[in-house]
């Protein structure tokens, strides 16, 4: 293994130098991040800010232009595509790191045609191959702890989008992943639904849980969060403690952003 | 109608069945396996496959079964390559030709209605899938192709039915399946409404049956599209 740092100091990710284009247009304009375990990370930014591009990198669903991803110390290796692009230089590597992050989508995206059950011990089972009895006993223990376990036999077409929400943040504390990614988790709720899941969110963060959470609920991010980045046009505009940036911020920005 | 004439038409009939069934059953499943083949080629991004792929398909869905069945069963033994190796006594019965060109056909085919069925897996749930670790024929197995088979399978299950009836064509060379003993009767006894009229029926009558296997299939598989009337009632056992 090459450039491994300590694991112990590591932080649980850490980005730096990130850049994303498609095409001529750049989103990200070399942001620099990182998340020690246990902290709670909330990315603000009006839509098309970079937000989610960013939290997609962590994972490579996005493939950087330029710039290094590390989690828990191990930097994701790339290597020069065609045209100048990077792209992973070893899927293996991004796979095992992945089954090592768990990640919240805004449209849930549970597997339409399994149970419940069957989404939250699809990864522990297959992907990280341990017994399926031990899977079964830690799924039901999640659904519990995320309010649904009543649900555990019905289909996600069957939930509502709460419970949906809820069972894929079952799903993804299964994996027993090392950060928590959550990508605008409250957006596609009805307003009457977001509670629920907040909720969630915040019992996790209490846990101690490494989360890095991209969202539009303020009150979130000022309660929960260790950390507050705000982006704006691909650039990180503003970081530091909640009561520290939603107090007085020095971005400009950042309190118009606050304002609307 | 002279019914004593009928009945016997069916008896006269009757043993063709099997061999139909075997015929449409043999190139359905060799025809699937290739038809796979064929998608997974078509939807590679490697050119060289996608070409390959799309010029079979094209071949095939564009010529009629009939040329293809008469191409295979006088046109390979054109080929004294061919006539002197170790398959030619596969090759040379009719039996075989009539199976390749079915399993031919329908693979082009099928290769469609599988490749419209991946290409409808949404993205989301394939990203779900690639952001817990999945990737490669784990990913294929367990998410994709799952949820294309339920999408492809009101697909197939015409591709099946249009099978079934393709296996008449083969009495052209010399099977004696349903149609090819019908043929044979109407030279015996010049009744050609008659005969033709019991073969009919003992098409619809396999067809109904395959009908309905299709459709339990399809509810079996689709427990999701269906109001959450009694989830748990309908469920019980361990999750697969």
């Amino acid at each position: 293994m090459n450039a491994i740092e300590d694991a112990g100091a590591a932080p649980a990710v850490r980005i730096s130098g990130l850049h994303k284009s498609y095409g001529a247009y750049e989103v990200l304009k070399g942001v620099s991040l990182s998340a020690s375990d246990g902290e709670v990370v909330s990315i603000l930014g009006s839509s098309g800010s970079g937000k989610s591009t960013m939290l997609r990198c962590v994972n490579m669903l996005e493939i950087p232009t330029a710039g290094e991803v590390a989690i828990g110390g191990e930097v994701i290796r790339m290597k020069q595509g065609r045209g100048g692009m990077q792209k992973p230089a070893d899927r293996a590597q991004i796979d095992r790191l992945r089954s090592n992050i768990g990640m919240v989508f805004q449209s849930f995206n549970l597997w339409s045609h399994k149970t419940i059950l069957e989404n939250v011990i699809e990864a522990p089972i297959h992907v990280q191959k341990r017994p399926r009895a031990e899977c079964v006993e830690e799924a039901k223990e999640l659904l519990a702890k995320v309010g649904i376990a009543d649900k555990a036999r019905h289909y996600p077409a069957h939930l509502s989008g709460g419970q949906q929400q809820r069972a894929a943040i079952a799903r993804a504390l299964a994996q027993r992943p090392r950060v928590m990614l959550f990508d605008e988790p409250t957006s596609a709720l009805d307003p009457e639904l977001v509670g629920e899941v907040l909720k969630v969110m915040r019992t996790l963060a209490e846990e101690g849980r490494t989360m890095l959470v991209v969202t539009h609920e303020m009150d979130f991010a000022r309660d929960v969060s260790s950390k507050v980045i705000f982006l704006h046009q691909g650039v990180v505009e503003e970081e530091g403690a909640p009561e520290a940036v939603f107090g007085a911020s020095r971005s400009e920005r950042f309190r118009q952003f606050l304002k609307r | 109608m002279d019914f004593a004439f009928l009945l016997e038409t069916f008896v006269r009939l009757a043993p063709g069945v099997p061999l139909t069934l075997r015929l449409a059953l043999t190139s359905v499943v060799f025809g699937m396996v290739l038809a796979l083949l064929f998608a997974v080629m078509r939807l590679s991004r490697v050119w060289p496959l996608v070409l390959m792929a799309r010029a079979y398909v094209f071949i095939f869905r564009s010529t009629p079964l009939l040329v293809q069945i008469f191409l295979i069963y006088y046109g390979l033994s054109q080929f004294p390559e061919l006539r002197y190796s170790a398959l030619w006594p596969i090759l040379r019965e009719p039996y075989w030709c009539a199976i390749l060109a079915l399993t031919l056909n329908t693979a082009a085919y099928g290769s469609e209605i599988i490749r419209g069925g991946v290409q409808s897996v949404p993205h989301g749930q394939i990203e779900a899938a690639r952001a817990c670790g999945m990737g490669g024929l784990l990913l294929f197995r367990r998410i994709v192709l799952p949820l294309a088979v339920r999408q492809a399978l009101p697909g197939y299950g015409n591709e099946i039915i249009l099978m079934v009836k393709a296996t008449a064509l083969a009495s052209v060379i010399t099977l004696m399946e349903i149609t090819g003993l019908a043929a044979k009767l109407i030279s015996e006894t010049y009744r050609a409404i008659e005969v033709f009229i019991v073969a009919g029926a003992i098409y619809l009558a396999i067809n109904y049956v395959i009908t309905r296997i299709i459709q339990m299939l399809e509810y079996r598989l689709t427990p999701y599209l269906r109001p959450a009337a009694t989830p748990t009632a309908a469920r019980t056992g361990e999750p697969t």
